[in-house]
Order: structure tokens, then C-alpha cells, then sequence
């Protein structure tokens, strides 16, 4: 089957400023592919191109077999967008606003059923809303005309824990039905609980694309281990260790970073000093860390 | 014309009335001081063989509601829903915000049409104003009239950066206006020179083919070209530069 979304060496500029540089990456049908990456880094511009909201300056753009800017109207209806600041008029009530989005679309979804599985109250107006109910309720527009792809912007930006996780939970069920979904966000718990493949963009480019463990996993290797030794320590035993890509002292501590051998190497070498290691920290780094790892390699 | 567009009139209009510059300054307002100034018996002596005081105002609280709805009700709803996204969100379904536009200007000329016709009706039953005598050559003015205004407001919609600022030029675009739509003096105790200007401005291009109306002729032609310019010149610049975001 070929991919639903194929952007390639996409680029956009708003005058001298270069959104996004280069980015590439395919989404395959049924799948939750993110794209990951730290505020500015051009995500937003990235799917605004694939939704046909920003003509792209260079490289293509093809989501269903459509071009976006050409085939517009035709990628509306097969294309449902949940914006990062998608508002309704504040005296507009739930109920009203679904049915009235739904029709907008050729087969739309049944907005009672939609309300009902998302626990929005259908009589309440957009204002009186809570951030998660809004945040719900955008998630439904986004699904009301029954569309083969949900993009998903920055979805749980400002909600608290609790409700994060309902949409996380609500999020599963849609790709349950069937739907292929963009997730955007920054949130490296959200990606990594949610996501197949992300796309980890950074400074308008493609930093790598892996599944969440894999890249995670690219950081791994980066182990770090902090101690105290508990006499005078030549540094110079530690750094050539295999494994060991760095060592650096930090007041009283040294610090060794490297791959997963490094914690019984460093013991061993301690060992045969007659050195203690006290107040010993291994700092195990997941996809939080890779992803500050990669994007500031990124930037130099 | 499908089931999605008269949806979004019908949305657009119960908006209008839940957002209370239309019901409340554009239709209660005008009608309360219509019923004021019918009460106070020396607004109803001739001041010429045929017309009462009263009967000069009644037009002019028709296009009082009618600059309402354009000048401040439309460009700030617009505004607002530009600055809030949601037209942004309309360009993402198969609809477009071309049509919220066209609906929204849909359900003001509504409202603007119910409120004449109350205007009329109070007047007449209530205080024995007749009505035009002219009635086609008023409907073909006021229709105009309403074309012209909210061609006008969606002119400053298009070009300012913010709801805020929306309401700011409305508001002060519906003064001189109304002025020259002769509320505070009527037009013909206008001096000369204030009388020719009046004659160029959209609400006083609309009284002057309301009274022609009224006495019982089809209005003049300079009033309706005047009307007609200002709708398709102020229409097409709008559409021309709109700003979506």
C-alpha cells in the first residue's frame, strides 16, 4: 500500500525567516506517526503544508494522492484538522457546532454519538468550556466528517495530567476506527506513549525519524554515571576505558559518560584503586533526554 | 445553495441575537426611541401640508438600525471571528470562509429586514404613521440602503488588523452617518452645504430615496446610483484585500 502522506524536501519561508528548511517523511495508512521537536522548529509550518493552509516555497506535498493547494477541496472533505488555535464564536453551544460541521461534509460522522463518546455536554456554549472540553471538543470537529487522516496539533498543550491522559486514551480509540493520525507535539511522554514512528524535527529539519524506543534508544548508549570517589582519582584511568566518551569533573564529582559497559568498567578500575564510589548516580536516559540530546547536537 | 449554507445563516443569525449588539442597539434601541418620540405630541404637528416631525424619523431609525447592524454588529463579529481562528478553522472544511462571510451578511440583512417591517408596523398601528406610498420604490431603496452599509462594513472588516479596532472605526464611521442621515437634524434644516454632502453619504443617499418613497413617487435616481456605487465599490474592495488572518 502506498503512503497517505509523502512530503518531500519541503520548504517554506515567511520572508527571510526559513520555517522549515528541508523536511522529509512518509505516513503510512493506519498508523500514528508524530512529529516531534522544540517550540519554533517548524512543525506547525510542516502540517500546515500537508492540510493546504500554506502553499509550500519548494519540494512536494502529496496526502491521499492529493495536492493540497491544487486539490484543495477534495482534501478538505477526506482531511480533518484539529488546529493548535482552532476557535469557534463564543455563544456558539457544542451540539450546535457539531451538527453544524457536520454539514459541512459529503458522509459525516453521527455528532450525538461523537458527543457522547468524547463526554462533551451539548448544550454548553464554546466559552463556558473548560480547556479540556474545548480541547475535546476540537478533537471531534477534527473527526466529524469521518475523515481517512486526523492531523492533530499540539493536543494536550495546556491541559493537566488527568485530562492528557483521557485524550490519550480517547486518541487510541480514533485510530481504532480506522483513522491514519499527525500527531504535533513536544511532549516526549505523548510521543512515546501514543506514536508508531516520530519524525524529530528541529531548526526547520529532520533530525532523524525512528520509532519512540528507537530513539530513545540512540540516546542509550549516552549513559551517564556521577560519583564521588572517595580519594584522589587520576581521571586519566577512566578515559581510556572502552566505551567511555567522556569524562569531565564536576567540583567534587566526576562525571563519565558512555555506553551501557561504562558501569562495570568504572567499578572495576575503582575496585583495583581500592576507591569507593559514594553518593553513585546512573542516570538512565529515555526520550526526554534523547531529545534534548539530538536537537542540541542539531543546533551546532 | 445547500443544506450546509442555509445552516450557517441560520447559525450566524441565533448568533447575532445571542451577541446582543443587534437585538439590543440595533433593533430594541431605535424602537424604543421610536416610540418616545411618538409620544411627544409636538413631533406630530405638520410642519409642512403632509408630514408630522415623527414622520421624518421613522426612515431615519430604519437606517439607524440598519448602520447598527453594519457598522458595529458585522465588522465586530468578523473581526472577532477572524482574530479567534475561526475562519482560519472554516478553510480547513469543504465549506470555506467565504460562505461565513456571505452568511453573516445573509442574517444581518435578515434581522435588518424584520426590524424595518416592526419599525413600520409600531409606526403605523401605534402612533398612524402610513406607510410609504411608494411601497416598491422603498423596498428597492432600502434593500439598497442595506447594501450599500453592509458593503461598508464588510469594507472595514477587510482592511483593519483587529476586532478591537473594528469596533473603533465602526463606531466612529456610524456618527458622522447618522448625522448625515439627518437624526439629529434633519436634513432639511441642514445648511446648504451640509445638505449637498449628505446627499453624497450612504445614509443620506438612503433618506433622500426614502422620502421620494414616501411621498409617493419611485425615488430618484442620483440617491440609488449613489447607493448602488458604494455597495459594488466597497464590496469589491473588500473581497479584493480581505484579510483572512
Amino acid at each position: 500500500m502506498p503512503p497517505v502522506i509523502e512530503v518531500t524536501d519541503l520548504h517554506k519561508r515567511y520572508g527571510d525567516k526559513v520555517a522549515v528548511a528541508d523536511v522529509s517523511f512518509t505516513v503510512e495508512q493506519g498508523e500514528i506517526f508524530g512529529i516531534l521537536g522544540p517550540n519554533g522548529a517548524g512543525k506547525t509550518t510542516t502540517v500546515e503544508c500537508v492540510e493546504g493552509l500554506r502553499a509550500p516555497d519548494g519540494g512536494t506535498v502529496s496526502v491521499l494522492g492529493l495536492d493540497p493547494q491544487r486539490d484543495h477541496l477534495e482534501l478538505t472533505r477526506r482531511l480533518g484538522v484539529q488546529l493548535q488555535a482552532g476557535m469557534l464564536p463564543d455563544s456558539l453551544r457544542v451540539g450546535e457546532a457539531l451538527e453544524l460541521y457536520g454539514s459541512f461534509y459529503p458522509d459525516p460522522a453521527d455528532w450525538r454519538v461523537l458527543l457522547d463518546d468524547l463526554g462533551l455536554p451539548a448544550k454548553t456554549r464554546y466559552a463556558a468550556l473548560s480547556g479540556g472540553q474545548k480541547q475535546r471538543l476540537s478533537i471531534a470537529l477534527a473527526l466529524i466528517g469521518n475523515p481517512d487522516i486526523a492531523v492533530l496539533d499540539e493536543l494536550t498543550t495546556g491541559l493537566d495530567p488527568q485530562a492528557r491522559r483521557d485524550t490519550w486514551a480517547l486518541i487510541e480509540g480514533v485510530r481504532a476506527r480506522g483513522v491514519t493520525i499527525v500527531l504535533v507535539t513536544h511532549f516526549m511522554e505523548e510521543a512515546e506513549r501514543l506514536c508508531d514512528r516520530v519524525a524529530l524535527i528541529d531548526a526547520g529539519r529532520v533530525v532523524l525519524i525512528d520509532t519512540p524506543a528507537g530513539l530513545a534508544g540512540r540516546a542509550q548508549g549516552e549513559q551517564r554515571l556521577q560519583f564521588r570517589p572517595s580519594r584522589e582519582l587520576d581521571t586519566a584511568l577512566l578515559t581510556g576505558l572502552p566505551g567511555v566518551t567522556g569524562v569531565t569533573r564536576r567540583g567534587e564529582l566526576v562525571v563519565v559518560t558512555g555506553d551501557d559497559t561504562v558501569v562495570n568498567a568504572v567499578m572495576a578500575v575503582l575496585a583495583r584503586n581500592q576507591i569507593t564510589a559514594e553518593r553513585l548516580r546512573v542516570e538512565q536516559a529515555g526520550l526526554e533526554e534523547a531529545f534534548v540530546q539530538l536537537t542540541r547536537k542539531d543546533a551546532k | 445553495m445547500n443544506g450546509a449554507t442555509w445552516r450557517l445563516i441560520a447559525v450566524e443569525g441565533k448568533l447575532s441575537l445571542r451577541d446582543k449588539v443587534a437585538p439590543v442597539w440595533g433593533v430594541a434601541c431605535p424602537l424604543v426611541v421610536l416610540v418616545i418620540l411618538g409620544s411627544i405630541p409636538a413631533l406630530r404637528e405638520p410642519i409642512t401640508a403632509d408630514l408630522t416631525i415623527f414622520d421624518v424619523y421613522v426612515p431615519v431609525l430604519i437606517l439607524f438600525n440598519i448602520a447598527i447592524l453594519a457598522m458595529t454588529a458585522l465588522p465586530t463579529t468578523l473581526a472577532g471571528y477572524r482574530e479567534n481562528g475561526v475562519l482560519r478553522r472554516m478553510r480547513t472544511t469543504p465549506v470555506g470562509p467565504v460562505r461565513v462571510l456571505a452568511a453573516q451578511l445573509a442574517a444581518n440583512f435578515v434581522i435588518a429586514l424584520v426590524a424595518m417591517v416592526l419599525f413600520l408596523l409600531v409606526a403605523g398601528l401605534g402612533f398612524g404613521v402610513d406607510p410609504p406610498r411608494h411601497p416598491l420604490g422603498f423596498a428597492v431603496a432600502w434593500s439598497l440602503a442595506t447594501a450599500a452599509l453592509l458593503a461598508i462594513g464588510l469594507l472595514v472588516t477587510a482592511l483593519v488588523p483587529s476586532r478591537a479596532a473594528a469596533t473603533a472605526i465602526g463606531t466612529l464611521l456610524f456618527f458622522p452617518m447618522m448625522f448625515f442621515a439627518g437624526l439629529w437634524v434633519p436634513i432639511a434644516q441642514m445648511p446648504p452645504l451640509l445638505q449637498d454632502i449628505s446627499a453624497y453619504t450612504p445614509l443620506g443617499a438612503g433618506m433622500g430615496a426614502f422620502q421620494d418613497a414616501y411621498l409617493g413617487g419611485f425615488p430618484s435616481w442620483p440617491p440609488l446610483v449613489i447607493l448602488v456605487a458604494y455597495a459594488v465599490v466597497c464590496a469589491a474592495v473588500a473581497v479584493r484585500w480581505f484579510r483572512w488572518e
